[in-house]
């Protein structure tokens, strides 16, 4: 080891705190990185392999009941690859020591062969023998749920006969990673479970023989997906078609794409924070470490070592603390990935996890590390270098200051010399002093970029589950009721309210721009489930015209007045395979991508002209609203309802759920109390976790960022403060110029952390939009004081640290050496 | 004002132990302006650096007036440097974001009976300067920022080590001047160390150190103003 190395080491190891503060930082970047991009792609990895192997169908429809040798029809589409008939049918389940009804979802498994798309992973038992009807596949999550095990039994109401199922396989599919059933925000594998029966037997039940009701496709590699959609509607129009989509449309891909859009977001966002306060802190580090040793850099370059082989000796001390970052870093983001990968397993149901973390992206992330530490240490290394060896060993001139234009200011002349001290301190190095303030900020910031998620879905369940649906559950009916069905069920036991309403697909076109979804219809006046303006508030329908939600609005460009052409996909009903939720604002949340040409569409579907009334507020989905008699009236019918909304007594739940169960009319039943049970349930675990873990990145950059300041601080002023003890300032006070300064830097630091916290949770919730949800834009006021208080604390403790050092201060030393 | 019986000063580095003092009797007198002489190492500073409170002694005993500087505990020292010592030191240790006036306040803010910032710097020849920063003022000058903040508060004692260690013999003088100044009309009792034999002159008494030891105690008779001094 050369003379220079032992230096080298020696350095390190004196300035140990400081260097393992800073590879915290760059580690903490470094972590979420790997983190972020690993399971990003295990994610899609396991996604892509899960959709490969089980052959995830590229396009789906449905239509009311088609004929067997309209797949065939299907087939000669141009593009199409394979094709899938099915009948798809919600079920309402009646399962043992469950009070509440769940809802199945029942398709069909063809008998005498494989399914062609949409396969399904057998984890255990075996497919149900043809034509029987008493025999079930259930999905894994469903059967871990209730516990069941091959031969488990339970019943269904299928078309209105409750039959007993008897489980002889358990299995996973692509098509339900993520099972979200009817009215949920998010799964519930105890309320929603998916039923694979034979195709025989289900035909039978659901007079669908020789026919089906869904169908799904594959496409070739060189298919135009649009041109697709648009034949196909055009083929399943007069059976009833409701709309085809793609999958990016389906559900539960949906929600893995956002999953992994978040991820992205994650990758590309945080990291690049940790990266610059490290390298930040790498440069003020080392810029004091070199302007400490310029005597020994100027006897270095006067003993004829060459400028090159000191800038490598200051490098190599930032590739060493580099290097650590890295290391801890990748350890961390590893093992945190692999657990990050494991919650996705249990929480999207794959049959497989592929744990997908190439050697790539631990280069990729040492590379940036190293290369930003370096950027960081360029400064300091670059004085190093240019340093004339003369100037080096003489003692650098004392530090140029000035009286501050401030400082005319009445208000100054209260302060005491020591608080001068540390304000003209901090504004003689006004960027080193911003920075520190930045670093600081974004620490807080990070906390309010992670915990304004829960003040917007506390707002969201507020607006969603106590303002606007504020039913006890919603009934859906198996097909469209006369109005008189209100009535039945007005005299259902406990019931002590019920409101009906009307759900159509349809597309609504505003000049070239259109879109598939669902008008909901409800009652003037209503009661349980509202419509809430664009303050939150409650609305009136208007007698006539549309009330669109904010989201419909802006990607149609509509504004009050306009008129949009409706064309009614299906008037008599909607429902689907699973990508369809029976709750009316889920419906349909369908989007074409490439317009097809206006022209046939809009000529052969049943298109009508309506106003659009108003706009107004939905988190959830594409919501389109009317009045339930104008809605009758626009389609020409008579008067029926889609489904009912109940508001009962709590203390009969037990006694009315059992009736529900036994009626033949009803397909699924959404219960809002424990559709928001579990929502609480799933997100106080993952908010646990995502807490924990940006407390902890905070808390690290806090820390890093005060510390190190408050050690150059020390460093730089060491002369300063012994001189003030020995003039017989006592420890406390000394200290207070140096606490002082950190203080103001954190106050100053603490609205910017805001400032900047509301701009990335902005940023968020614009990156969340999507069809599917919104996020309100939320923070309260207690997200902002968490923040400020743990930075606070963060930036005290290191503060503190550093105090012990004020106080251990060797004053003769201190005076004593030239700076 | 100083009674200093037997102290010494042990330090230990590593396995070696230097005996910094070893056994020192002195007795400092009131308004008196001392010179201790003696090579680096001889233990001036370390004598110093006890009698003002910055450092303690492994044995022996120092008695400021009344109370015993060797007894006191950090709180103490930390009293006793704020009310009773002014410091001047080679290297001027003024706080360079602050002003010459400022440096003084600094002192005058904590003190019990000081004089006024300005008048202090008038009293060194600096009443033009008040508004430099430290940074703006030649070494000459900065020292006599020192010396005017040590004397701020009217200290009974001043304590300097090497006060001209760091300059060239003019503006030396201009910082001897102002310390013999400073002791004939505030009648502070001043202490200065130094190896320039040179300086010598102007004390009332001359201890020349040696090994930890007083060597040699001589009384000037006849003092010798500092413009007079050369070096």
């Amino acid at each position: 080891m050369s003379t220079l190395d032992k230096k080298l080491l020696r350095d390190v190891i004196r300035l140990w705190a400081q260097a393992l503060a800073i590879a915290l930082v760059l580690a903490s970047g470094v972590t979420t990185l790997i983190l972020a991009v690993g399971a990003y792609r295990s994610l899609e990895e396991t996604r892509s392999a899960y959709y490969e192997r089980y052959r995830f169908a590229d396009i789906f429809a449905t239509a009311k009941r088609a004929p067997q040798f309209v797949e065939q029809q299907i087939l000669e589409i141009p593009g199409v690859a394979a094709a899938e008939a099915r009948i798809a049918e919600f079920a309402l389940l009646d399962i043992k020591g469950m009070v509440q009804p769940a809802t199945g979802m029942a398709l069909s498994l063809p008998d005498h062969r494989d399914l062609r798309l949409n396969r399904i992973y057998l984890r255990e038992g075996r497919l149900p023998e043809p034509g029987r009807v008493d025999e079930v596949v259930v999905n894994e999550a469903f059967a871990k749920a209730h516990s069941f095990t091959l031969g488990s039994k339970f019943h269904a109401i299928l078309n209105g006969y409750k039959r007993p199922l008897r489980i002889v396989g358990i299995a996973l599919s692509p098509e339900f990673i993520y099972a979200l059933g009817p009215g949920d925000l998010i799964p519930d594998d105890r309320r929603f479970g998916v039923l694979w029966m034979s195709e025989k037997a289900l035909a039978a039940m659901f007079d669908q023989e020789g026919a089906f009701n869904s169908v799904s496709i594959k496409l070739l590699r060189n298919a135009v997906e649009a041109d697709v959609i648009e034949r196909l509607d055009t083929l399943l129009e007069r059976y009833g078609g409701t709309g085809a989509f793609a999958r990016r449309d389906q559900q539960s891909h949906a929600f893995i794409d956002a999953e992994l859009k978040q991820l992205k977001s994650m990758a590309q966002v945080i990291p690049p924070i940790f990266l610059l306060v490290s390298a930040f802190l790498i440069n003020i580090t080392l810029s004091r470490l070199i302007a400490l040793e310029r005597e020994q850099i100027g006897l270095l370059k006067a003993l004829g070592y060459g400028a090159v082989t000191i800038g490598w000796h200051y490098m190599k001390l930032v590739l060493i603390i580099a290097g650590v970052g890295i290391a801890i870093g990748a350890a961390a983001g590893t093992w945190l990935g692999q657990g990050l990968t494991r919650l996705y397993g249990d929480f999207f149901h794959f049959p497989f996890l592929i744990f997908q973390r190439g050697m790539d992206i631990y280069v990729i992330a040492a590379g940036i590390s190293a290369v930003t530490a370096l950027a960081g240490g360029l400064r300091g290394i670059y004085a190093a270098l240019t340093l004339p060896p003369a100037v080096a060993m003489s003692p650098p001139m004392p530090t140029n200051y000035a009286r501050l234009s401030l400082e005319k200011l009445h208000l100054f002349r209260h302060f005491s010399q020591l608080t001068i001290m540390a304000i003209r301190h901090i504004v003689r190095w006004p960027v080193r002093s911003g920075l520190t303030v930045l670093g600081i900020a974004m620490s807080g910031s990070l906390l309010i970029t992670a915990l304004f998620s829960i003040d917007s879905i506390e707002y969201m369940i507020d607006v969603v589950y106590f303002r606007a649906d504020r039913q006890d559950a919603t009934v859906n009916f198996i097909d469209e009721r006369p109005v008189n069905v209100l009535q039945s069920v007005e005299h259902l036991p406990g019931v002590l309210a019920a409101e009906p309403y009307r759900a159509v697909a349809v597309r609504l076109r505003h000049g070239h721009r259109h879109r598939k979804l669902a008008i909901t219809g409800k009652p003037p006046g209503a009661d349980l489930s509202r419509v809430l303006g664009q303050n939150d508030e409650p609305v009136e329908l208007p007698e006539s015209g549309l009330l669109v939600s904010e989201r419909v609005a802006k990607l149609l460009k509509l504004k009050r007045g306009d008129t949009v052409d409706v064309e009614i996909l299906d008037a008599s009903r909607v429902r689907g395979p699973p990508d369809l939720s029976v709750r009316p604002t889920l419906l349909n949340v369908v989007r074409d991508q490439k317009a097809p040409e206006f022209k046939s569409s809009g000529l052969r579907r049943n298109t009508r002209r309506v106003q659009i009334a108003g706009i107004i507020q939905s988190y959830l989905g594409l919501a389109v609203f009317m009045d339930i008699r104008a809605l009758n009236e626009l389609l020409d019918e008579s008067p029926v309802v889609s489904g009912v909304h109940v508001a009962f007594d709590k203390s009969r739940t037990d006694e009315l759920y059992k009736k529900i169960k036994e009626l033949p009319a009803v397909s699924a039943i959404a219960v809002q109390g424990e559709a928001l049970r579990k929502f609480r349930e799933t997100l106080a675990k993952n908010i646990y976790i995502m807490t924990t873990v940006y407390v902890v990145l905070s808390v690290i950059i806090a820390f890093g960022v005060v510390y190190n300041s408050a050690r150059i601080q020390l460093s730089e002023r060491a002369r300063e403060f012994a001189s003030l003890r020995v003039l017989g300032f006592s420890k406390a006070e000394v200290s207070h110029v140096l606490l002082l300064e950190l203080g103001l830097l954190v106050a100053a630091a603490i609205p910017l952390a805001w400032i900047i916290g509301y701009g990335f949770a902005w940023a968020t919730v614009q990156g969340f939009e999507s069809d599917l949800y919104s996020i309100p834009f939320i923070i309260k006021a207690n997200t902002y004081a968490i923040s400020a208080l743990v930075v606070l604390a963060a930036a005290g403790a290191s503060a503190l640290i550093v105090r012990r050092r004020v106080d251990r201060l060797n004053m003769i030393t201190a005076l004593k050496t030239r700076e | 004002m100083f009674r200093i019986e037997g102290l010494t000063k042990v330090y230990h580095t590593g396995e070696v132990e230097i005996h910094a003092l070893a056994g020192v009797d002195l007795a400092l007198y009131e308004r008196e302006l001392a010179v201790l002489l003696g090579p680096s190492g001889s233990g001036k500073s370390t004598l110093l650096n006890i009698l003002g409170g910055l450092d303690t002694a492994t044995a022996g005993t120092a008695f400021f007036r009344d109370a015993e500087i060797t007894a006191m505990r950090e709180r103490e020292l930390t009293r006793f440097r704020r009310d009773h010592v002014g410091f001047v030191f080679q290297f001027y240790n003024l706080i360079p974001s602050l002003s010459a006036r400022e440096n003084v306040a600094l002192v005058t803010e904590i003190s019990k009976n000081p004089m006024k910032p300005d008048e202090a710097l008038d009293l060194v020849g600096l009443g033009h300067r008040l508004d430099h920063f430290p940074a703006q003022l030649s070494g000459g000058e900065q020292q006599r920022v020192a010396i005017a903040r040590a004397i701020a508060k009217r200290p009974e004692v001043l304590l300097c080590d090497e006060p001209t260690g760091a300059l060239d013999s003019k503006t030396g003088v201009q910082v001897l001047e102002a310390l013999t100044s400073v002791n004939e009309e505030l009648g502070t009792t001043t202490a200065v160390i130094t190896h320039n034999v040179a300086i010598a002159g102007i004390a009332h008494r001359v201890f020349y150190f040696g090994d930890g030891k007083i060597v040699r105690t001589d009384v000037n008779k006849r003092r010798v103003g500092p413009s007079k001094v050369q070096w």
